[in-house]
């Protein structure tokens, strides 16, 4: 096990000890760098927005309470982020927005991953007229543009976070029913399927049990990659009034109240512009990994 | 341990306006193995698909029974009944066959509990049928992707035996193996059915396969059946000039190695 060194010369191995700690970055060299940086990113994401109430340096900034004398103060030791219009710590508004996003962006996945799936699972399986009528109802909902139906959705229900996950997962759920038809006709084709058939297996229970968990795999990549799509769809609905309002800390609803600031406070709208940013980058970055690792 | 498994009269499977498979008749009794014999194409599969009542888009005229039940006319609760618990399905290819997501006890005991065999009975069950097939009961604990395709396959043999079946169909059981794990599959086939009175009717285009195990041929055409009989008579006096091409096709060495061969596929 000797290689060429730059000037040809053979060069000794490096004696490496498989310790435990080699092992397991050895492990983890294995495992997609980006998929893992994603899950790094996410889990840190998700790390603050559960201990919010705790890490937060003004916990109650989170919710309704105003300082008015304090109010748009620059970044400071004692306001890493500066503070808003009504004096709130911006950097804990961040982080209790975290939590509003990510429960936005998990329930929106859950909500269409699970009607796409149920509805796309089924219409690849049974083809013909059921495929048929499922595609037909998906492709409606594909013809509006996935913005607008969200906006006169969240117009037509009053503006709160259900709305916002309702609005989103109603433009949503089409591409997962879409998706998973696709892959469970070929799966569908499968030497397993008919065995099960064979058996004596009720079609609910070939669908369920063999077609469904062996076409879950692109779906779970694109729902990764989708949660950043669906915290930035979230974002521009409470950006535009319909989702989140005050008090709530919503990153979306942050950038709207403090964009006229810009050009003087701009701390106001940056910070919460860059948690978007970062948390749409991260499940972009994990989704793009999960898909390089498990594509074939 | 007698009695017809398999009864087909004037089965005619058919795709638009094209006889895709025509059997006139066809029985297969317990601890006969019959093969059907033919090119890609002359209709073997489609005739085994059918008795399994598992064709779709095809306009099936005539008569099938599986032990007794009309496959035609049965109910799905009671097709879903037979199938398993009475006639087992072997693929050709033993890996496909298996969901990849399962471990084979775990697929076992769901195919055994579907059948009404649950908890110590499944698992003796299952260990006996699993040493029926001469392997080792921890290849339950394995997923289909850790083990090799004649396991897979003798797996697949085991299932039908744990599930109790009489008839076994076995569409082109060895053509995904390689030689020695064909000998292995076929062993295990041919003592189900001597010790165990297992009807098998067999799919195959390997004449050399069918000739170490069947004990009558039916040779099939354009979905048509052109000759049948006891095996010893059709491979020794073939009547027909198809059968007469068939068994020339089958690789003789070394005098055949050179000789252009009469393949007819395609």
């Amino acid at each position: 096990m000797t290689a060429p060194g730059p000037s040809g010369a053979p060069v000794a191995p490096l004696p490496l000890r498989r310790t435990a700690l080699s092992r397991l970055v050895g492990g983890l060299a294995g495992v997609d760098r980006l998929a893992l940086a994603g899950a790094v990113l996410l889990g840190l994401i998700v790390l603050a927005a559960l201990l919010a109430p705790w890490i937060a340096p003004y916990p109650d900034d989170g919710g309704s309470a105003t300082h008015p004398l304090e109010a748009l103060l620059p970044p400071s030791g004692a306001h890493w982020f500066g503070t808003d219009q009504v004096g709130r710590d911006v950097l804990s508004r961040v982080l209790y927005g975290a939590r509003t996003s990510l429960v936005i962006a998990v329930a929106v996945l859950a909500l269409s991953g699970i009607v796409g799936v149920v509805l796309g699972v089924v219409a690849g399986y049974a083809g013909g007229w059921e495929r048929d009528v499922i595609m037909r109802v998906t492709d409606v909902f594909l013809a509006f543009p996935a913005l607008l139906l969200s906006l006169a959705l969240a117009v037509v229900l009053q503006p709160s976070v259900t709305t916002v996950i309702v609005a989103i997962a109603v433009t949503w759920w089409p591409w997962y029913a879409r998706l998973t038809a696709s892959v469970a006709a070929s799966v569908s084709t499968r030497g397993f399927v008919d065995s099960a058939c064979c058996l004596g297996v009720p079609a609910p229970l070939i669908v369920f049990r063999h077609v469904l968990p062996n076409s879950l795999t692109p779906v779970l990549v694109q729902l990764s990659l989708d949660g950043g799509g669906v915290i930035l769809t979230a974002a521009a609905l409470s950006y535009l009034g319909l989702g989140a309002h005050e008090p709530t800390a919503e990153w979306g609803l942050m950038v709207q109240q403090g964009q006229s600031l810009f050009t003087t406070d701009w701390w106001v709208v940056t910070f919460p512009g860059l948690a978007i940013l970062v948390t749409a980058f991260a499940f972009n970055v994990l989704g793009e990994g999960l898909r390089a690792r498990l594509a074939r | 341990m007698s009695g017809t498994m398999i009864r087909i009269r004037d089965l005619a499977v058919r795709m638009g306006d094209r006889v895709i498979a025509s059997v006139p008749e066809l029985d297969v009794v317990a601890g006969e193995c019959v093969a059907i014999v033919g090119e890609s194409g002359s209709g073997k599969t489609t005739t085994l698909l059918a008795t399994l009542g598992l064709i779709e888009g095809a306009d099936i005229s005539g008569n099938i029974a599986i032990d007794g039940v009309d496959v035609l006319s049965a109910p799905l609760a009671e097709l879903r009944r037979i199938r398993g618990s009475r006639v087992a399905l072997v693929m050709q290819s033993p890996q496909a066959a298996l969901n990849p997501t399962m471990r084979l006890g775990t697929l076992m005991r769901r195919a055994l509990a579907r059948h009404g065999v649950k908890g110590a009975e499944a698992r003796s069950r299952a260990a006996d049928a699993v040493t029926a097939v001469l392997l080792e009961p921890a290849i339950l604990r394995r997923y289909p992707h850790q083990v090799s395709g004649g396991q897979a396959q003798r797996f697949a043999i085991a299932l039908a035996i744990a599930l109790g079946a009489e008839v076994v169909l076995a569409d082109e059981p060895t053509s995904a193996l390689d030689v020695t794990v064909q000998a292995e599959v076929v062993a295990v086939l041919r003592r189900l059915r001597d010790e165990r009175g297992l009807a098998v009717l067999l799919v195959s285009h390997d004449l050399a396969l069918v000739s170490t195990i069947a004990d009558r041929v039916v040779v099939m055409k354009d979905g048509a059946v052109v000759e049948s009989g006891p095996a010893a008579d059709v491979f020794a006096r073939p009547g027909d000039a198809y059968t007469r091409e068939l068994i020339a096709a089958v690789p003789q060495l070394p005098d055949r190695l050179a000789a252009e061969p009469a393949e007819d596929k395609k």
